[in-house]
């Protein structure tokens, strides 16, 4: 069940910082520790570059979700770009298609509790996270 | 001509009180400007539109383009003045009614003919009004833009802590734009003052993502490439570990957690040792 709900477009990249600073006020909302803050902040920080810079645009859907006594905020990031042809390609550390570190993606999935990835090429991709408190 | 500029030139004085009377009640910021310079700025506009609707209805006509200059004017003076954007049109639009009024009294036997010109003068009012607008956003927009530039400027001082050692304290968002502007003027500074070692520091650097750090590391091996020593400070314990979560590799560079440490630690590469002048016994301290 989500508590709370709100989705930010991802266009330019001053939309990534807005977007970072949604997830911190988020965050910082659910008074999470400052180290699982800048986790946080910065798996969204490298999932909203992704669908800006691989997916060409897209949407971020914030929500604060509960499962029992615990809160937690889940993210869903949304583009329909071109999508990933091999997911397991794309996880791996230091693969990267566009010149960067190749981390973003396994990096993030690292800072986070859940990590989901759906994607079919030519459909765009949809990453969903959730950190718990 | 159609009838509603003959109205308007023929009931330009009632116009104008009707108009006045009309900014009092409705549109008045009394706290953000005065009686005198309101009547001024309505007379003057009166008297523009008057004169450019004789010989055209088209705002985009040279006839109208003295009325869109004093538009200009107007808008900017009441954005400095602390107007919002809709307020600035409706100066312009709260003109409609004392307009309409006197179209109404002119033409009370010929209701079908009335429509038409309150249509026609209406449409003009609003395009002038819509035209406000946009100059007041577009000056907005000027100063968001001067704002960004003066802010891309002041987030990149590189500062000279000693002879040969510099220091280039970062702050806010390191985005693509900013970060080439940090390299150059860094390495910029690194030939200029011919320094040894450069101190890059990011307490005020909120996020560090894998773009930010690869922003780093280049910047670093340029320096590197130019004969001098980058070491990176101010790494809080969040950033930290998330560095090591992330799995970015930054062995190969110098890290301190403070500023003072990697001074401390470029002084003592240099040779160089502070030491206390108070005290009997003065002994150099090793840093």
């Amino acid at each position: 069940m989500a508590l709370k709900r709100e989705t930010y477009r991802i266009d330019v990249s001053n939309d990534v910082v807005r977007v970072r600073q949604v997830a911190r006020s988020w965050a910082a909302e659910l008074k999470f520790s400052l180290v699982d803050q800048t986790k946080f902040v910065t798996a969204t920080s490298e999932l909203a570059r992704n669908t800006l810079e691989h997916g060409g645009g897209g949407t971020m859907t914030a929500e604060i979700v509960e499962n029992g006594t615990k809160k937690g905020i889940r993210l869903i990031f949304d583009d329909q770009g071109p999508g990933i042809a091999n997911i397991e390609l794309a996880l791996r550390d230091g693969y990267t298609s566009a010149g960067g570190m190749g981390l973003g993606l396994s990096g993030s999935k690292r800072l986070v509790n859940e990590f989901e990835i759906n994607s079919e090429p030519g459909r765009g991709t949809t990453v969903t996270i959730i950190r718990w408190k | 001509m159609s009838a509603f500029q003959q109205v308007i030139k023929a009931n330009e004085t009632a116009i104008l009180s009707g108009w006045l009377s009309e900014m009092a009640t409705s549109t008045r910021r009394t706290d953000l400007m005065g009686d005198t310079e309101i009547r001024q700025q309505a007379t003057e506009l009166l008297r523009l539109f008057t004169e450019a609707s004789q010989t055209s209805s088209d705002v985009q006509s040279a006839a109208f383009a003295s009325t869109k200059e004093f538009l200009k004017d107007v808008a900017k003076s009441r954005m400095d003045q602390g107007f919002t954007p809709a307020e600035t049109a409706l100066f312009v639009l709260s003109m409609k009614q004392p307009v309409f009024n006197a179209l109404r009294d002119a033409m009370k036997s010929n209701p079908s003919e009335l429509v038409t010109e309150i249509w026609a003068a209406g449409n003009l009012l609003d395009k002038l009004s819509m035209l406000t607008v946009t100059n007041a956003i577009g000056f907005r927009e000027l100063t968001i833009q001067r704002q960004q530039e003066e802010m891309l400027e002041l987030s990149t001082p590189v500062v000279k802590l000693w002879d040969g050692i510099l220091a280039l304290p970062l702050i806010g968002t390191l985005d693509s734009a900013r970060t080439q502007v940090v390299m150059e003027s860094l390495l910029t500074a690194i030939v200029d003052t011919n320094s040894q070692v450069a101190i890059i520091d990011i307490t005020g650097v909120p996020t560090v993502d894998t773009l930010v750090a690869q922003h780093l590391i280049k910047t670093i091996t340029a320096a590197r490439l130019m004969g001098a020593d980058c070491y990176l400070s101010g790494i809080r314990p969040a950033i930290a570990q998330t560095i090591v979560h992330l799995g970015i590799d930054l062995t190969d560079i110098q890290t301190k957690a403070k500023l003072s440490d990697a001074f401390a630690l470029a002084l003592q590469r240099s040779g160089k040792t502070v030491v206390s002048t108070k005290g009997s016994a003065p002994k150099p301290k090793e840093l």
